[in-house]
């Protein structure tokens, strides 16, 4: 499986994702700084890490999701490779256009840090395949603009189309019916608050991150 | 020439900085203040004889999320 890790200025999580990927996958993925307006030939899988790009300058995310290498993600995403976006990743996503909606202030006005319960609400993408339907598990996040907001319509749509892959169990940020990842309609792009390229070995206090990669790894070769 | 961009949050997206204003302004004892809303303000510099399609197009592209916000131009 050849990935890719985009770093823009900020990204703090960046390696935490291409470790994670190296540890399931076997295989190191590329790191690409967000100036480059070309993505190495073939990839696989696209992953936009967590932190805080840019500052959050003007709205989390929005800066990155006008930079050199997202119009290449954009098209990437169009042929129908994977893209996971994780935490600022994902509110990049949404920027770009890529998934709808927007991730505002939590709703408690406070940084969230912590792990919290979520439920897989969907197990038929090539992200969660390997985890159990309704599965309960648990995965930190941290977080200051992660309440997802979208308009009733593309609720409901995202809702009849099992699009809402990840939910809350618990309240955490005030996010429009506890929404904490989901993908297009396609399929292959993935947004996510929470950080499951934190929880891949027992040493970071539990393993429940690792299905994604692995499930990731067994549809992509 | 300069254009103001006014960015505020669409009517209905919950705004929980703007409660957080309103009730310390109630903490600080001024009674009557019934809602805040937090937007921003943008002050360009621009080029005399710059379109204000192209500043609408600024709005849109970058400046302003309209899936949660509306703006407005005002050209100085």
């Amino acid at each position: 499986m050849k990935s890719a890790v985009i770093v823009f200025p900020g990204s703090n999580c960046d390696r935490d994702l291409a470790v994670a990927i190296e540890a399931i996958t076997g295989t190191a993925p590329v790191m690409v700084w967000h100036r480059d307006a070309v993505l190495p030939d073939g990839l696989d899988l696209i992953a936009l890490p967590g932190g805080f790009s840019y500052g959050d300058y003007l709205r989390s995310g929005a800066m990155s999701a006008r930079s050199p290498v997202m119009q290449a993600v954009i098209a990437a995403a169009g042929e129908g490779r994977a893209v996971l976006g994780v935490c600022n990743g994902f509110q990049v996503l949404t920027e770009a256009g890529l998934l709808p909606g927007a991730l505002m202030r939590n709703a408690g006005l406070d940084f969230v840090c912590r792990d919290v319960s979520l439920t897989v609400e969907n197990t038929q993408t090539m992200f969660t395949a390997r985890y159990a339907a309704g599965s309960a598990i648990r995965i930190p996040v941290a977080h200051h603009d992660g309440n997802y907001v979208a308009d009733t319509a593309t609720l409901d749509r995202l809702e009849g189309d099992g699009r809402v892959v990840f939910r809350y169990a618990e309240p955490v940020n005030g996010s429009a019916r506890d929404i904490a990842g989901i993908v297009n309609a396609a399929g292959n792009v993935l947004g996510l608050m929470p950080h499951p390229e934190r929880l891949i070995e027992a040493e970071q206090g539990g393993t429940d991150g690792r299905a994604m990669f692995e499930a990731l790894h067994a549809a992509l070769g | 020439m300069k254009a103001l961009v006014t960015i505020t949050l669409k009517p209905g997206v919950l705004d929980p900085q703007g409660r957080a204003i309103q009730n310390a302004l109630g903490g600080l004892g001024f009674a009557g203040v019934t809602g805040a809303r937090q937007g921003k303000l943008i002050e360009l510099d621009l080029t005399d004889g710059t379109s204000e399609a192209d500043i609408d197009a600024m709005c849109r592209q970058l400046l302003a999320n309209t899936v949660i916000e509306n703006y407005r131009i005002d050209i100085l």
